[in-house]
């Protein structure tokens, strides 16, 4: 199954892949699109990615944590292409046979994700202006016209 | 002088930067992720624009500079990671 989506986020199927009677516990994580009180309000994010890589890094990911945590099974999306403001860009979903497995695989799952999957986003403005922004913090003025990315 | 032919990839501010996200580049051997580096920042015309130690993978895996590359391989410049 593809870690990536082009569609609406829905959690509640990640959710069904991981469930299961010898599992009593699943948590999630969804991080969504926010407005972003730094420069402006933020109307959506174009998310681009190394889309094959993406694939591969993620699955690496989610073996890291089956490493880590044996008996954990996790399932995951990030979502690619124009996500709207309050809509999710990646979900995830940890199912465990006891809670504590079940949270901290789902923080590493994240973390990890953030610190390793090859994704870029381009904050588009309220003003229409664009804005390269990055996972420590910065944020580069972008081009109007859309290249390169998959 | 050998030299090696590789992929390489650029995406997101790093291919709107140089106005290209796939180049094919010959490096001289034996070749190093820095190495091609090197070359596609003296290469392309707007390449000095383009960090001399970015981020890098090879074959859609995260790579260091002093990583070997060989004929047919795969490199790909990432600029700051943003995924989540």
């Amino acid at each position: 199954m593809s870690y990536v989506t082009r569609e609406a986020i829905v959690l509640d199927a990640l959710v069904a892949r991981v469930a299961a009677p010898e599992r009593g516990a699943i948590t999630s994580f969804l991080g969504t699109v926010r407005a972003g009180p730094d420069d402006g309000p933020v109307v959506r994010i174009e998310y681009s990615a190394y889309e094959a890589m993406l694939e591969r890094e993620f699955g690496r990911i989610v073996d890291d944590a089956g490493t880590r945590w044996p008996g954990v099974l996790v399932a995951a999306q990030h979502r690619l292409g124009d996500v709207p403001l309050g809509e999710a860009s990646i979900a995830i979903a940890v199912a465990a046979p006891h809670r504590t497995p079940a949270l901290d695989a789902c923080r590493f799952v994240i973390e990890e994700a953030k610190r390793r999957l090859p994704v870029w986003k381009r904050e588009i403005l309220a003003d229409g202006s664009a804005a390269w922004r990055d996972n420590t913090g910065g944020r580069v003025p972008a081009g109007r016209p859309e290249k390169g990315g998959a | 002088m050998q030299a090696i032919r590789v992929r390489c990839r650029l995406f997101a501010r790093y291919a709107e930067v140089v106005g290209v996200d796939d180049v094919e580049l010959e490096v001289p051997a034996p070749a190093t992720v820095a190495s091609a580096v090197a070359v596609l920042r003296r290469q392309l015309p707007q390449g000095h624009l383009l960090p001399e130690h970015p981020l890098v993978a090879r074959n859609e895996a995260h790579a260091l500079p002093g990583d070997t590359l060989r004929d047919g391989d795969e490199l790909a410049l990432l600029p700051p990671l943003a995924g989540g």
